[in-house]
């Protein structure tokens, strides 16, 4: 490219783009739009918690805090054996030294941690950066819906089981009822 | 001389030279950011950010006004001023609409108008000097080689102009000035505009100041107020830079209605080159010094002479 239609290339381009809108996002005036895995807080969602440890015990900033008590429930039945379970007191995680590198979402084998969208937790004091359970189970509301999988992916595991353990079912069933009929039939 | 008549000219360019760099100001920051995608200062002063500039008045002249222990104090001191009073000077001498109205009609007005442009330059050379810095050292040298080398286009188009027109006096010229002077004399506006380009060290003429590998040259060592006023000279030279090609080869106030209009004339073709100016600033790369310096020799001055015979033999022609 000579030297003349290179400079007039830089003032076509830059005088096309001024008439064109500017992409700029106006962000306290207008909240961005944000794709469903952004890394913007981490939720809990404590219903699923067992209190297993792995998230505490993976994460390489050691930014997790559990604390948990044993609680022995009853036989239901008469003459069984009672059962013991963890129940959750404490679960707060220290988002100044969380690195968001996601290990603990990953890990979590309950689905009780979430990546959420949110991001506007910003403090003055650095020690008001650790949120308590009740701060994280209400981030779970805004975890947004997963997106829908590629039209040609694998089907989830957890549905491929359902289906299948569906299917046996069925099976089952029809078998059940073949063999009734044949009963009458041969009766 | 009537006092009040004097009074009202004076103030009417002191006002011209506090509002108009600013307004330049605004719009480099408006439109470069249009042109990069992007919307600019949104905020200050609620609509769109007009009220960047005066913002950006307020940080400096908080800032603490210091000098280096090695420089020279007086100097140091005294080149902000000696960047930004020629401005003001010379726009007196700009002619802004047809019958008288000029804050002093000067007879040897190109004269007067680029003498005052070449102090102005001297101000990054003294601050280059003064700074006791290297890189404020190496800004001052480059900003002077590039002053030797565009003062004598940027005079050879003046030239030119009073040539054509037979005299020096800026509304004299204008009074002279007919339409297909500006074909006529186009290659001495490219000349003129792009010289008065680089005196100002505007981009892509910029290497003496070059942020990026001298750290703004000459203005290495200033801050708050000072650091402002160089600014301040750099916007001001746009507009005089600008109302200066405007007045001497797109003439000025000629235009439809110029009776009326003219001073509307002057400024709306002064605002159509300053935007160039910004444009050119966004759009191109930066020269390097050396290529500046190529530039000036083999492609302006040759042309500036062209366009010196070029008028000649047509004003022997037809005169």
């Amino acid at each position: 490219m000579s030297l003349g239609s290179g400079l007039a290339k830089g003032l076509a381009i830059t005088l096309r783009t001024m008439t064109r809108r500017a992409v700029t996002a106006q962000y306290p005036e207008s909240q961005p739009e944000l794709p469903p895995r952004s890394r913007g807080v981490i939720g809990l969602f404590e219903e699923n918690c067992t209190v297993c440890m792995l998230c505490a015990r993976e994460c390489p900033d050691w930014c997790i805090y559990i604390d948990s008590h044993k609680e022995t429930l009853p036989a239901t039945t008469p003459g069984g054996r009672d059962r013991s379970r963890n129940v959750l007191d404490r679960f707060a995680i220290d988002f100044s030294l969380c690195m968001y590198c996601g290990i603990c979402v990953e890990v979590c084998p309950f689905d009780a941690l979430f990546w959420s969208p949110e991001f506007e937790y910003a403090t003055t004091d650095i020690s008001e950066l650790t949120h308590e359970r009740d701060k994280l189970r209400a981030w779970m509301w805004t975890v947004p819906e997963p997106p829908p999988l590629d039209p040609a992916a694998e089907e989830p595991k957890e549905i491929a089981a359902a289906r299948k353990s569906a299917e046996k079912a069925a099976e089952k069933a029809a078998e059940k009822a073949v063999e009734a009929d044949g009963g009458e039939g041969g009766g | 001389m009537d006092w009040l008549d004097v009074a009202v000219r004076v103030l009417a360019v002191l006002v011209a030279f506090l509002v108009l760099p600013l307004l330049v100001g605004q719009l480099e920051h408006k439109a470069m950011a249009h042109m990069q995608g992007r919307v600019g200062p949104m905020h200050a002063g609620g609509f769109h950010g007009w009220a960047q500039l005066v913002a950006d008045g307020v940080k400096f002249a908080q800032k603490e006004d210091t000098v280096p222990e090695g420089a020279d104090r007086r100097l140091f001191q005294l080149a902000p001023g000696v960047a930004l009073v020629p401005y003001l000077v010379v726009l007196i001498a700009i002619p802004l609409g047809p019958d008288g109205m000029v804050g002093q009609a000067v007879d040897a007005g190109i004269f007067f108008v680029l003498a005052a442009l070449g102090v102005g330059v001297l101000g990054s050379l003294i601050a280059g000097w003064a700074s006791a810095n290297k890189y404020a050292l190496l800004g001052g040298l480059r900003t002077a080689a590039q002053l030797m080398a565009y003062e004598l286009p940027l005079l050879l188009a003046a030239a030119s102009v009073a040539m054509a027109a037979g005299t020096l006096s800026l509304p004299g010229i204008l009074d002279a000035f007919e339409w297909w002077w500006v074909p006529w004399q186009l290659v001495g506006a490219f000349v003129f505009f792009t010289a008065g380009l680089a005196e100002l060290q505007r981009p892509p003429f910029d290497a003496p100041i070059a942020p990026e590998e001298i750290i703004f040259g000459a203005y290495t060592e200033y801050s708050g107020l000072r650091f402002a006023f160089f600014l301040l000279a750099e916007y001001a030279g746009i507009v005089v830079v600008s109302a200066l090609t405007a007045v001497l080869f797109l003439g000025g106030w000629h235009g439809p209605w110029s009776d009326q209009l003219g001073w509307l004339w002057t400024l709306l073709k002064t605002g159509a080159l300053c935007f160039v100016v910004i444009w050119a600033r966004v759009a191109w790369p930066r020269l390097r010094a050396d290529q500046i310096q190529k530039f000036a020799w083999t492609v302006l001055v040759p042309l500036a002479l062209a366009q010196i015979a070029f008028t000649g033999v047509i004003k022997v022609v037809s005169g």
